[in-house]
């Protein structure tokens, strides 16, 4: 086998013990890895609780990692959801991914629980298992620094302490940030993985990844988003900062408005110059979009930049660095941390000061104060004041920095993404802002539904491989295709690879409506139908037209297979060969 | 839908790249919608639903492409695809396949790797997941690549010595065609003067300049680029905006970067910067016109150098084509990125091109200057080619 190592890790808590699976190539084909493969063990567990011992936690590369092939050194972690009961995975960077195939393997299943907790270390075919009671409540930089390996995966307190969007944290600062992965670790009583690998893949033909690498290159350089001048190489995610400002669609105030008077001066030319910030990023990428101070701080992605700041109307950029530095350490996401303080003001009525905002963030972390309420998200936190609906979620998931009233297409796809409220299924702010591959309309919902159903499909081939899918700004899958032939040998177009896109992305659609889920849950709250946004400036920010966004929706079940309350159908689930249960 | 499938159908025709009738195009999202009927749809809705896309264009390119397209489909014999080595094919076609059978099965197959295919004799194929834009844009490209490695190909043969009655007959006809065209390019237009010094004539300049120079056939309309520097801002064209509707689509940014909304701008921003860096200008212009383009693929030491193969990116010679400056350079910011090796080359000029993609022009006050020299150059340069083929 070349890209592939052949071979799985099975760890068992409950008796500290592993195995090795080695699957046969034909699951390796159908569902190439990542997200994909981890879907495939995830399946006939779904059902279990979060926290039962048997539902597992998966940390699967992709075929392309650990090999020369841009910006492909990632990982797709996996389980289902405590924050929204679906199924749920984060593509994350850093070098964990990259340590797991030189270790010899392409994914890490953990399964049962410990009675204590527990670190685990993988150094290439062996593992052993630590105690960890003493580094119980320890930060994520401070477990990661006494851990000392090639990679690490932590849990920081707000894990421990019951937070539903937990994240676990590798290397230092790369975040499995949305829905709560954090807290399946922790209910694992696993505080650590540790990983040390020393092999490497093999490489069907050297020759032709050489020359996918070239386009792919030549294509990232013609591209403005990612090495233009004012792309996120040069200034981070957060250059999308301005961009957000100037189409009027940034969150703020809990998505009451769209656009918030104080983001020219919190924007990323603002960070660099502050903080003179610096290049850093993932193992193997050339883009380095991440970027870190000259005193070593954590310069925030654009989505904590904006939540940060616009969200909660918060204009003091040392608190934004401060908040993200806090979720970092005591392993929080963001994005629903902001949210959640975000519909807190609102239902309360107030404003947060800077040091206001660090408190809350500890006192959640710690589970204390009104943290014990808001650890919970602001769903749950919402409903039971009685106000479901100030909670700017889907499938109790928060929606990230891009208000849908500004993008129709990003509005479907929030409704329509398999882990809820999240960009990064469908992201159509690729052609609808950002110009790529050709932009589009924004405010409309004609042709959305396929574009939506076809870019879905291209990310989770994505998260499988497992590429960066900013990469996808400039590159398409043709050449990526070529890339993976060139690595595993496995004759695929890019066109076969969305079929295994597809059956990958139905899986998950599946294991949803084996948790309940219906058309219903594929939504978004009705602040958006009922209220515009800040218009200015030519542009015209209004609620989104319901009936368009149904008949969009229910033209995307169609595309997608689907039956007309979004149920996947027995004869869909035979055409993509995976298998079908009513519910 | 609709309406975009009948927009990129005109603009087949407005460009010269179909004649007026023949593009069919169809797009999908629950349901099938086509620009207009035609035998031929059964075939294209299969092709469609043997692929993960949301449109597809089916058309026979007007003359003189294809006429050029089957010579360089029969010239390399049953090959298996065309491979021009203009910067629009290296960059985003990589290469074109050639499907020789008219099923929907072979076009399957080879648009389940590439972003269109050309069926000898009867037309191109392309296709979008997004938009039509997307097939459109394709096509065109596929045009430009084939005219512009038909010319090449040929100098190079001619230079060996031999080129056949026909193709010498093909070759006269087209530039005589092609020349009488651009020659009225200049012709009536009227360019506003600058300088401009509010905001709204700087973007009305751009707005009408760029319209020009796709009109003027001076640019397939999704490619090129164009500026205006006023005070300390440069408003450029988006990346992938169409030169002939600029309107909302060109971004103030600011020189010293303070800030990132102009992220959505031209891939060769930077390069418009360095240059209004290094100069007094105000004005940039950027097209591909086709023989500015042919002209810097030949080279007479292509065979001995020790870059050949590579003239796109690195080329130690300073070569001149009628006092215009050539240089290597791909698109955008990379290692050998022609912001590095324009900037420098076109100061002190009225224009540069850059091997195998396009001319850049400047303009002191306002794009009048710029557009002549687009056009000068332009017709300087099929007189150059004209001089190679008429030696012989
Ligand atoms: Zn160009």
């Amino acid at each position: 086998m070349y890209g592939w190592t052949g071979k799985i890790l099975r760890i068992d808590l409950t008796h500290s013990s592993f195995t090795v699976e080695e699957p046969p190539a034909s699951l390796y084909e159908s569902y190439i890895g990542g997200t994909g493969l981890a879907g495939h063990y995830l399946r006939n567990f779904i059902t279990l609780p979060y926290d039962h011992p048997d539902m597992p936690l998966l940390l699967f590369t992709g075929p392309l990692v650990s090999t020369k092939s841009p910006a492909s050194g990632r990982m797709s972690i996996m389980s289902r959801s405590p924050q929204t009961s679906a199924v749920c995975d984060a593509s994350v960077g850093g070098r964990f991914g990259t340590q797991i195939k030189k270790a010899g393997f392409d994914g890490v299943i953990i399964s049962g629980a410990s009675n204590a907790w527990r670190g685990v270390s993988i150094n290439d075919g062996s593992v052993t298992f630590a105690d960890a009671e003493a580094i119980r409540g320890e930060s994520t930089s401070r477990v990661a620094e006494r851990v000392n390996a090639a990679s690490t995966a932590v849990v920081g307190p707000a894990a421990e302490n019951g937070v539903l969007f937990a994240s676990i944290v590798t290397d230092g600062h790369y975040c499995a940030g949305r829905g709560g992965l954090g807290l399946v670790m922790a209910a694992k009583k696993l505080k650590y993985i540790a990983v040390n690998g020393s092999g490497a893949p093999g490489v069907f033909d050297e020759d032709e990844l050489a020359k996918a690498r070239e386009d792919i290159f030549r294509l990232a350089a013609a591209s403005p988003a990612l090495k233009g001048a004012l792309g996120i190489s040069e200034f981070g995610t957060g250059a999308l900062y301005d961009l957000m400002h100037s189409r009027r669609m940034m969150p703020t105030d809990n998505f009451r408005a769209t656009r918030f008077e104080a983001a020219p001066s919190m924007n990323a030319h603002e960070y660099a110059q502050r903080y003179q910030t610096k290049k850093t990023g993932c193992a193997g990428c050339h883009i380095l979009c991440k970027k870190r101070g000259a005193g070593g701080q954590l310069i925030p992605e654009f989505e904590t930049m904006s939540h940060f700041s616009a969200l909660i109307g918060n204009s003091d950029i040392d608190a934004v660095v401060e908040a993200n530095r806090i979720c970092n350490e005591a392993g929080m996401d963001t994005i629903s941390a902001a949210s959640t303080i975000a519909c807190h003001l609102e239902l309360t009525g107030g404003s947060i000061s800077p040091a206001g905002l660090v408190d809350i963030l500890n006192d959640i972390a710690a589970s204390r104060g009104i943290g014990v309420e808001l650890k919970a998200g602001s769903y749950r936190y919402a409903k039971k004041l009685g106000r479901p609906e100030l909670s700017m979620s889907v499938k109790m998931l928060e929606l990230p920095a891009y208000d849908p009233r500004g993008a129709y297409g990003m509005a479907l796809a929030y409704a329509t993404s398999t882990r809820g409220g999240c960009h990064l299924r469908a992201y159509p702010i690729s052609h609808e802002i950002l110009r790529k591959p050709v932009a589009t309309d924004r405010f409309t919902f004609s042709g959305k539904a396929r574009i939506i159903k076809i870019a879905e499909d291209m990310n989770a081939v994505i998260d499988s491989l497992t590429a960066c899918k900013f990469l996808f700004f400039a590159a398409s899958l043709e050449e990526y295709a070529r890339a993976f032939h060139g690595v595993t040998g496995v004759t695929a177009t890019a066109h076969d690879l969305l079929r295994a896109g597809e059956r990958i992305y139905y899986n998950e659609r599946a294991m949803n409506a084996m948790n309940g889920f219906i058309a219903d849950d594929d939504d978004l709250p009705p602040r958006f139908f009922a209220d515009s946004g800040t218009g200015g400036d030519g542009i015209d920010v209004r609620p989104i037209p319901r009936g368009d966004f149904l008949r969009a929706r229910s033209d995307y079940y169609k595309i997608r297979g689907l039956d007309e309350n979004g149920m996947p159908t027995e004869q869909k689930c035979g055409e993509l060969g995976i298998p079908w249960k009513r519910s | 839908m609709e309406a975009l499938l009948n927009k990129y159908a005109g603009k087949l025709t407005a460009q010269g790249l179909c004649d007026a009738g023949s593009p069919l195009l169809g797009g999908i999202d629950a349901e099938f919608v086509w620009n207009r009927d035609d035998a031929a749809i059964p075939m294209l809705a299969e092709i469609t639903r043997g692929l993960n896309i949301n449109s597809i264009l089916y058309a026979a390119p007007a003359e003189p492409y294809a006429s050029l397209l089957n010579f360089l489909a029969e010239h390399d014999g049953g090959a298996e695809c065309i491979r021009p080595e203009d910067s629009e094919t290296r960059t985003f076609l990589h290469d074109i396949p050639l499907v020789r059978e008219l099923s929907a099965s072979a076009v399957i197959a080879a648009l389940k790797k590439r972003k269109g295919a050309v069926i000898p004799g009867r037309g191109i194929v392309t296709w979008g997941t997004v938009s039509p834009e997307q097939a459109f844009v394709t096509f065109s490209s596929i045009c430009f690549a084939s005219f512009v490695k038909f010319f090449s190909d040929a100098a190079v043969e001619a230079r060996r010595g031999g080129l056949d009655p026909n193709t010498m007959r093909r070759i006269v006809s087209t530039i005589a065609a092609y020349d009488n065209y651009v020659s009225g390019a200049l012709a009536g237009v009227h360019l506003f003067r600058g300088p401009f010094e509010a905001r709204g004539d700087a973007i009305g300049a751009i707005i009408q300049a760029g319209r020009r120079t796709v009109e003027c056939r001076l640019v397939d309309s999704f490619f090129g680029n164009i500026s205006y520097r006023l005070g300390g801002v440069i408003y450029v064209s988006q990346t992938g905006s169409s030169l002939d509707e600029l309107a909302g689509c060109i971004d103030p940014c600011p020189v010293d970067n303070s800030s990132c909304a102009g992220i959505t701008a031209s891939s060769e921003f930077s390069a418009h910067r360095e240059i209004y860096s290094r100069t007094a200008m105000s004005a940039i212009l950027h097209g591909h016109p086709k023989f500015s383009v042919i002209m810097s693929m030949l080279c007479d030491k292509k065979d001995t150098c020790a870059n050949r193969g590579s003239c796109h990116k690195s080329c130690a010679e300073r070569r001149f084509v009628c006092g215009v400056p050539i240089v290597p350079g791909e698109v955008g910011t990379g290692p050998y990125g022609l912001c590095n090796t324009l900037p420098p080359a076109i100061a002190g000029r009225r224009g540069a091109i850059v091997y195998g993609h396009g001319l850049f022009t400047t303009g002191e006050r306002d794009f009048t200057d710029a557009f002549r020299s687009m056009v000068d150059i332009e017709l300087m340069c099929v007189k150059e080619y004209r001089k190679i083929i008429e030696t012989l």
